[in-house]
């Protein structure tokens, strides 16, 4: 650990801090009635969007009725990224003439792009044309984003509202979200990275003679306008299979620095909506001390661990210099810079990555892992973070509550046990899915383990890293495990599914309940959710679930991996 | 059915606005007004393109400053990106790691190699070594190429990048851009 890589973590905090409170302010401006921003420009194309797609953007849904908008909207996403992907050889722009993916393959892309996953069994620069890429994986970065972003304002409106079961309108919560946030900060950051080099054109790939004289084939393609909604959607989905290593994606340390940037900044300012739209500004900066203090501690327990370098190497590799271990880091990163990426893309659940997190130390890599572990809460995906750590904080204050003896309240609403049950629902569904799957895979001789790359405990954490990814949303991934096989490429796209809808039902639920409860006048023995306690008791709750339910599989892998590492073993 | 008909409509016109027109109005800004980057930042040299300034190529030429090793296809293949993803306790790691240090440092244990050129990059086309790996190549180099090191040593020195903003990233070399700066200087 050196001052410069602690003064380049500080600095980027204290920057999201900053951006944090304007984000979250615009953010409220969009979707909670109050003059939208930029209504001038923007308003009439709204309003065609609506004619056109005969939709009425006043008339407020109940939950049901939500649900099934996002539904519908969901399936129809899918079916269209599949049919492109199986069609893209007859379609335009494929200059490199390559053919359709498998029909697996296709289905675990279409409901990877669809969730905001963005795992990628497929390698991007040799499998999909430039059409594909545009129309059927950008328009999911951007739809995929603003559902999530749509679902975290329906609970939060479901909290700020009192005796009614009207959450909104779905239609127009997915176009305010997309038209007023996303795309505007995705054209801007666009056009800031080809500055720094990122590519844009629609050339087929350049075949140079090297300085050496040998051949050289270097993809190209338009990377920048779909890598900024990548990032702003924290979808993390990489245009090149290298993903925001690869250096057409990710230039220069300033661009980097941009992109993490991107990656939580609607993450952030949404826990500063939740306390502008519940009156209740401190809670909202209660919520966003504990992400922040458990982004903080995960950063630096992993760059301790890759500072640290890899024991097994030679003597006379001298790691010191560069500051650890550098296997899957490259240059213009280092090691600071790769480790907060890490931490950052698993915390949110982006998934865009800028090292190998397979070839990281055991307890360097264990820290992404927990990450997505802890249910991406820790500032999370684009509106899944969000309604994700609202559930821990209803689990929260209910444990409150059980201490003193007393019916927990939020936010001057009782919290019973319907909602109690859809919390610990959530809670649930998201390890089962990971370990069972996990397991089977392990079992499974000839279809599990043959993917592996790695062989010992770290072929574990592969498997497991796999699982919780998807799960989790995440799309990030131990990426030496060849994922693109019948049984991954399934079991895979079942387990986003699973993390993605059985995991907004029980929210919804939870909005539909909390948006018809009358409200309770504070009294003294209510819980307040706006203090260092409340935060300090959040943070014991997340790391109490996660650890209790997941605490044994880690000890297999990276725990274990990490003692042999140190005892000298090699496999 | 309301939905199906809305969900539809709703994709085709995100279709037409998101996955066409948005990426070819940034495309025609950045061909306006980066057009350089925006192509790829290729490098003519002597009236061919050589290369990327982004994009790491494989050197073996002892007059050459060598790149880290590349994951990438055969190394350095720059449409199949990607890196080892070899755990840290992988042997097939510490042996590639173990066979390339014997090889830079001629069996000598007292010598020291900087560990990125020991290490994969990410990408496989990381274009960059550290100053510590370029300082290390230099007696070879100024060998092979009948250059005095301290001259060397000032060319590696112009041609060191700096940390962006004071703090950002780390202090890299180019290793195509370092190599043509040689070219011109010696033949």
């Amino acid at each position: 650990m050196t001052l410069n890589g602690i003064l380049q973590i500080l600095g980027y905090l204290v920057v999201l801090t900053l951006v944090t409170k304007p984000m979250g302010i615009y953010l409220t401006r969009v979707f909670d009635g109050e003059r939208a921003p930029f209504e001038r420009i923007l308003g009439p194309i709204e309003r065609m969007i609506y004619a056109f797609c005969r939709i009425k953007p006043d008339s407020e849904m109940n939950w049901k009725q939500y649900g099934r908008a996002m539904v519908a909207f969901s399936m129809i996403s899918t079916l269209a990224v599949y049919a492109i992907q199986r069609l893209q050889y007859y379609l335009p722009l494929n200059p490199q003439a390559f053919a359709a993916p498998s029909p697996d393959s296709s289905f675990n892309t279409a409901v990877s792009f669809m969730t905001n996953t963005n795992w990628q069994g497929y390698s991007g620069e040799a499998t999909m044309s430039y059409f594909t890429q545009m129309t059927a994986l950008s328009i999911q970065n951007f739809a995929s984003a603003a559902v999530g972003l749509a679902i975290a304002v329906v609970l939060i409106r479901g909290i700020a509202r009192f005796e009614t079961d009207s959450l909104g309108n779905f239609w127009s919560d997915i176009v305010r979200g997309i038209l007023y946030v996303l795309l505007p900060l995705a054209f801007v950051a666009a056009i800031f990275f080809v500055s720094q080099g990122v590519i844009q054109n629609f050339k087929p790939y350049e075949v140079v003679q090297t300085l050496e004289g040998t051949g050289q084939t270097i993809a190209m393609g338009p990377v920048a306008s779909q890598l900024a909604i990548v990032l702003v959607g924290t979808n993390g989905g990489g245009f090149f299979n290298a993903n925001s290593a690869h250096p057409f994606l990710n230039p220069t340390p300033l661009a980097n620095f941009v992109q993490m940037l991107l990656i939580l900044i609607i993450p952030a300012g949404l826990t500063y909506t939740l306390g502008r739209v519940t009156r209740s500004q401190s809670h909202g900066w209660a919520v966003y001390a504990a992400m922040m203090i458990l982004l903080t501690c995960g950063t630096f327990a992993s760059y301790w661990a890759e500072s640290r370098g890899n024991p097994l190497l030679p003597q006379n590799a001298d790691q010191s210099t560069l500051g650890g271990n550098m296997e899957g880091k490259e240059s213009r990163f280092g090691i600071t810079n790769s480790v907060l990426f890490a931490t950052v893309t698993t915390g949110a659940s982006c998934g865009a990555v800028n090292s190998m997190h397979d070839s990281f130390t055991p307890l360097g890599g264990m820290v992404p892992l927990v990450n997505i572990l802890l249910g991406e809460v820790i500032f999370g995906g684009i509106g899944a973070g969000l309604y994700g750590m609202l559930v821990f904080v209803i689990l929260t204050v209910f444990i409150a509550g059980l201490m003193v003896g007393r019916t927990p309240e939020y936010l001057g609403k009782k919290i019973e046990s319907y909602d109690v049950q859809m919390a610990i629902l959530y809670a649930l569904i998201f390890p089962l899915t990971i370990l069972v799957l996990t397991a089977i895979s392990v079992l499974g001789e000839d279809f599990g383990l043959t993917s592996l790359n790695n062989p010992g405990a770290h072929g574990l954490s592969e498997i497991l890293y796999a699982f919780t990814s998807a799960t989790g949303n995440n799309g990030s991934a131990f990426a030496g495990l060849n994922a693109n096989t019948l049984w991954y490429n399934t079991a895979l796209g079942a387990a986003m599914l699973v993390g993605r809808f059985l995991m907004i039902v029980p929210v919804l639920a939870i909005a539909n309940n909390l948006a018809r409860k009358k409200r309770v006048p504070e009294s003294l023995g209510t819980f307040p959710v706006n203090t260092a306690l409340f935060t300090a008791l959040l943070i014991s709750v997340i790391i109490i679930v996660g650890a209790l339910t997941f605490f044994p599989v880690l000890t297999l892998s990276p725990i274990l991996e990490h003692f042999q590492m140190l005892s000298g073993q090699k496999f | 059915m309301k939905d199906i008909i809305a969900s539809t409509l709703l994709i085709l016109i995100l279709t037409a606005s998101l996955g066409v027109v948005y990426p070819i109005v940034v495309w025609g800004i950045a061909q306006a007004v980066f057009p350089f980057r925006s192509n790829g930042s290729l490098i003519e040299h002597e009236g061919r393109i050589v290369g990327s300034e982004l994009i790491g190529q494989g050197f073996l030429s002892e007059r050459y400053f060598h790149s880290r090793p590349s994951a990438a296809g055969s190394g350095y293949d720059a449409s199949a990106s990607g890196g080892s993803n070899l755990g840290p306790t992988n042997s097939k790691l510490i042996s590639r790691i173990q066979t390339d240090v014997e090889e830079l440092t001629g069996n000598d244990p007292t010598v020291r190699v900087p560990a990125d050129l020991l290490t994969t990059s990410p990408s496989g086309l990381d274009p960059h070594i550290s100053p510590a790996a370029a300082e290390f190549q230099i007696p070879r180099v100024a060998r092979a190429r009948g250059i005095n090191e301290s001259e060397l040593r000032r060319i590696v020195a112009e041609s060191t990048e700096a940390r962006e903003v004071l703090i950002l990233g780390e202090p890299r070399v180019n290793v195509l851009r370092l190599n043509l700066q040689l070219d011109r200087i010696s033949r």
